[in-house]
């Protein structure tokens, strides 16, 4: 059996994705699933850095230490680094609906929503 | 479906998952022991290759550039969404219905939020200038860009802040931004290399002037995501400061 | 050191149910502010300062901004109409 410290962050991930995906089942108001899927959002960002990361290893910045120096993985943080900045201005978006969604219909629960007819 | 069943049915089938990735999540690699190749490889020649002493930036901007530039105009089609959404052509005054801040913020909060908007902007075109030496870059000077016109907000009133984030060259600057990298990586095919190749001369490594076109696209994304956020706010805020009567 | 990351770890998992559970939507605005400082500590233990750098930007600033002018849009309408039919 994996002792428990070896698997955490794979563990913590699938966590915030059960506690986002149950947000977004459970939501009564849509401004609070939109925030729900940015926690959804943040669980890959766990997941990715945990994959990437190496005991001992320093950051991989090269302005003052040798280069040949044992570093974590770069190529992860590449690739979270747009998506946290992306990932915001996706929730606008969203939001935009949303507030569109209240100026047609004067409610934001989901369920009155689908009830509704155009 | 009612709400009581639908969780029940998540709770259901979300814990048969959960338990399948468990049982597959013990064989995994242990925690920090990351053993693959490619990260070690770019971590040992970036240096060399590119002049740049961030690895990051250097990935991001050089090396997988065209996942950045698709990253780019992700950004500036959900821009492009929220303005087709909630933009207005006509803005009509209505005097008795803007909101009236004059009284409301304190006299500390207004003194303070004049160097606190010089030291953000500052801080903001450092951050972006030296993106390839240490951490920084475009995206995160863009964010503390976009973020000083709130403080104009604060130790102002409204029409300030209107002003600025409502001027016409704030489209051209965001249009700029994401055509300058297309056309960046367009002029390195018009000298006969692949698209997006760093074909600058790379200069010393060390120099903010260095490793070729990852501070020039770095450039080009920060003036995007100011742009893209301050259209992104203004879309939202116009009714609210301009005192417009929304149509029936 | 290991024992801190697992420790932050731990609460982050903690928080991100905090935030789920919170109903009140002004009040979640906050709580996915501290969330986003939370994160950006977790990113600096991980030795991954670039990304640090833009979590704390976005995820303690401009998400709850945009967020928050959202709200704000929404009742300003409704204050309106209200207003509106009181008037009328």
């Amino acid at each position: 059996m994996p002792h428990l410290l070896h698997l955490l962050p794979y563990l913590v991930a699938a966590w915030l994705f059960f506690c986002g995906l149950y947000g977004l089942v459970s939501s009564r108001h849509l401004v609070h699933s939109v925030i729900c899927l940015a926690i959804l959002q943040s669980s890959t960002y766990i997941l990715l850095l945990g994959i990437g990361y190496r005991v001992g290893g320093v950051a991989p910045i090269f302005a003052d230490i040798a280069p040949g120096t044992v570093t974590v993985d770069p190529v992860v943080q590449a690739l979270m680094l747009t998506d946290v900045v992306v990932e915001a201005v996706v929730v606008a978006l969203l939001l935009a609906m949303v507030v569109k969604a209240h100026e047609k219909s004067g409610t934001v629960s989901p369920d009155e929503l689908r009830t509704l007819r155009g | 479906m009612r709400e009581t069943l639908r969780v029940r049915l998540f709770f259901v089938f979300g814990g048969i998952f959960f338990l399948l990735f468990c049982s597959a999540a013990r064989n995994l690699p242990p925690w920090g022991s990351y053993r693959g190749p490619y990260g070690d490889v770019i971590a040992r020649v970036s240096v060399y290759e590119r002049h740049a002493t961030d690895v990051v930036n250097a990935i991001n901007y050089d090396y997988r550039a065209m996942d950045t530039l698709g990253e780019e105009f992700i950004l500036f089609t959900a821009v492009l969404g929220v303005l087709m959404l909630l933009r207005r052509e006509q803005v009509k005054v209505n005097e008795g219905e803007k909101i009236d801040d004059r009284i409301r913020l304190s006299l500390t909060a207004r003194a303070s939020a004049m160097p606190a908007l010089l030291v953000t902007v500052v801080f903001g075109f450092y951050i972006g200038l030296h993106g390839q030496l240490t951490p920084g870059g475009g995206f995160q000077a863009g964010v503390i860009l976009a973020s000083a016109p709130f403080l104009l907000y604060v130790c102002e009133n409204t029409e300030s802040f209107r002003r600025v984030t409502s001027h016409r060259a704030l489209e051209v600057i965001e249009a700029a931004g994401a055509g300058g990298y297309a056309v960046i990586g367009l002029a390195a095919l018009a000298l006969g290399v692949p698209f997006l190749t760093n074909f600058l001369p790379l200069g010393t490594t060390g120099d903010v002037f260095s490793s070729g076109t990852i501070a020039l696209i770095s450039a080009c994304v920060g003036f995007e995501v100011t742009a893209a956020f301050l259209l992104a706010g203004y879309a939202y805020l116009q009714e609210i400061i301009a005192g417009e009567t929304p149509e029936e | 050191m290991i024992w801190v990351g697992a420790g932050l770890l731990i609460l982050v998992a903690v928080t991100g149910f905090g935030v789920v559970r919170t109903r009140d939507v002004t009040g979640q605005v906050i709580a996915i502010s501290f969330y986003g400082v939370l994160m950006s500590l977790v990113f600096f233990f991980f030795q991954a300062p670039d990304v640090a750098l833009s979590q704390i930007t976005v995820g303690a600033v401009a998400l709850p901004l945009m967020i928050m002018l959202a709200i704000s849009r929404m009742k300003y309408r409704t204050v309106r109409m209200r207003k509106r039919e009181r008037d009328a």
